[in-house]
């Protein structure tokens, strides 16, 4: 089993906490003039998304976590999973909904996105920050007005419902921004 | 801590807080002169080093002339032990600012070399060495208005926890740190000491010297390090620690001046470290002679210059007031 020493706490290291993964956020060396050294830790669980604070004694060995990022492209989704494949190795993944979270409104086939793996399974899909997505409903705005301002709501090919200018039409592709939701702009064709 | 990027051979302070920093230098030499405080120096390397099993040694070591085999040097966490033997050697009262280095000590408020402001007063109690050293931060800082207060380490674990910290067990101070959302608590393997080390971090220190200068007095005895142990109540001892805006910023005593009772002290901590799976320490016993000789009753302290400037500036890491801090070497 790999340990790190307190020592070897940094931002961005990986760690067994209560039987889940967490990565290191921010770590405070903590010490009286004439006293015990602790370590005063900020993680996120990779599990839940959650913020702790955790003290440990300084020279105290934690497990490590088996977790790592990878790139992966998206294949389809069976309805309940949504199965990956390693374009270098050729290997397949499947996360459940739980590790897609928000990302089942934005990927669709062959997008490329950071998979993090924990003990070869994803925990956390991160879809690419822009896609462009076909609007398949919306209503029809007012001919001429390129103002923007206000907007409508329209569905995207993956269900996502964004709010885009009146001119933008059902059938037209878009950007958007999937760290917002947001509406970037009209797409060229690609 | 920051990492340093490739290629940044830049210092750590900006010119403001180096030309701060000399100010600071200046006006404690003038504070100490007026005051009939002689500057001295001490080695920054000694054969034996403190016992204290919080702080461990940067080991170093001399190989030349009569010693072909090389000799082992710490360099000191502290001048305490060299000025102790001035002042039995009949110095009178001395002040000295020097480096300081701690193993194992890096972060926004540690680096493992640091500058001390440390001095001596025979004949002072520490009330007394607390006025002066308030005076000194007021004069020097140019902040005369500059509020202090004194408060027990009992009252204030009473005030913040409602616990005795003389009375309360180590399991009932866990019990405290689990109740109150401090996770890690259960896994943590800490004697008393080490919970109330933990309490007074996590829940008293963030609070202590919001409005100036905050004086903790009479520490639990098992903390005592090389503090007289009070007559009046045994399970404290005259030691006091000074804080402003949550920093640590300096350690006084009332000195224990009894070689035998220093050392049965210095014994006891190299059991704890032997215990603890620490290296013992090598006795300084010039010191312990020197004690049998006399040391005069006296007070001294030692103020971290680096923190001092932190708190001045309002710079919240101590890499931003040292030219080139640990990450910057």
């Amino acid at each position: 089993m790999a340990t790190y020493n307190t020592n070897e706490f940094r931002g961005g290291l990986k760690l067994m906490l209560d039987g889940d993964p967490c990565v290191i956020i921010e770590n405070e060396f903590v010490k009286p003039g004439k006293g015990q050294a602790f370590s005063r830790v900020k993680l996120r669980n990779l599990m839940t998304g959650r913020v702790l604070e955790k003290t440990f004694r300084s020279g105290e060995s934690v497990e490590a976590a088996d977790v790592m990022d990878r790139t992966l492209s998206y294949l389809y989704s069976d309805g309940e999973f949504w199965h990956f494949m390693d374009n270098e190795s050729y290997e397949q993944y499947q996360a459940d909904a739980n590790a897609m979270g928000e990302a089942t409104n934005w990927v669709k086939e062959q997008d490329s996105c950071l998979v993090t793996l924990w003990n070869g399974s994803p925990i956390a899909v991160e879809a690419p920050n822009f896609v462009v997505l076909e609007i398949t409903e919306t209503d029809p705005g007012l001919k001429g007005d390129t103002s923007g301002g206000g907007g409508k709501p329209a569905t995207l090919e993956t269900g996502a419902v964004v709010r885009v200018p009146l001119f933008v039409q059902t059938g037209e592709k878009i950007k958007v921004d999937t760290r917002t939701g947001q509406y970037v702009s009209r797409a060229k064709d690609e | 801590m920051t990492q340093r990027h490739a290629g940044d051979w830049r210092p750590g302070a900006s010119l403001e807080t180096l030309q701060a920093r000399a100010r600071v230098l200046q006006g404690l030499r003038a504070f100490f002169e007026e005051r009939g405080v002689l500057e001295v120096e001490t080695p920054l390397l000694g054969a034996s080093f403190g016992t204290d099993p919080s702080i461990e040694p940067l080991v170093s070591a001399f190989t030349g002339p009569g010693y072909p085999d090389s000799k082992r040097l710490f360099l000191q966490s502290s001048p305490e032990f060299f000025m102790k033997r001035l002042l039995a050697a009949g110095s009178g009262p001395i002040y000295q600012v020097c480096k300081a280095f701690r193993n194992g000590e890096a972060g926004k408020r540690h680096n493992p070399e640091f500058t001390l402001l440390e001095w001596y007063r025979p004949g002072f109690n520490a009330n007394q060495l607390m006025d002066e050293l308030a005076a000194l931060v007021r004069e020097v800082l140019g902040q005369p208005d500059l509020p202090v207060e004194r408060l027990s380490y009992r009252s204030l674990f009473m005030q913040h926890l409602g616990l005795d910290p003389l009375e309360a067990d180590a399991l009932t101070l866990q019990a405290y740190a689990r109740d109150h959302n401090l996770l890690g608590a259960e896994g943590l393997d800490l004697d008393r000491d080490g919970w109330l080390d933990l309490l007074m971090t996590s829940f008293i220190e963030p609070e202590l010297g919001r409005d100036g200068l905050t004086f903790v007095v009479d520490y639990p005895a098992s903390q005592a390090s090389l503090a007289r142990i009070s007559a009046r109540d045994p399970r404290v001892a005259h030691r006091f620690e000074l804080y402003w805006k949550g920093l640590e910023l300096a350690n006084g005593f009332e000195e224990l001046v009894d070689a035998e009772e220093q050392s049965e002290r210095f014994e006891q901590e190299n059991c704890r470290r032997f215990s603890a799976g620490q290296r013992p320490m090598p006795i300084d016993d010039a010191l312990l002679s020197a004690m049998e000789h006399g040391l005069p009753p006296c007070s001294g302290v030692a103020l971290g210059l680096d923190r001092l400037l932190m708190c001045q500036l309002g710079l919240d890491d101590i890499e931003e007031v040292v030219a080139f801090s640990l990450a910057r070497l």
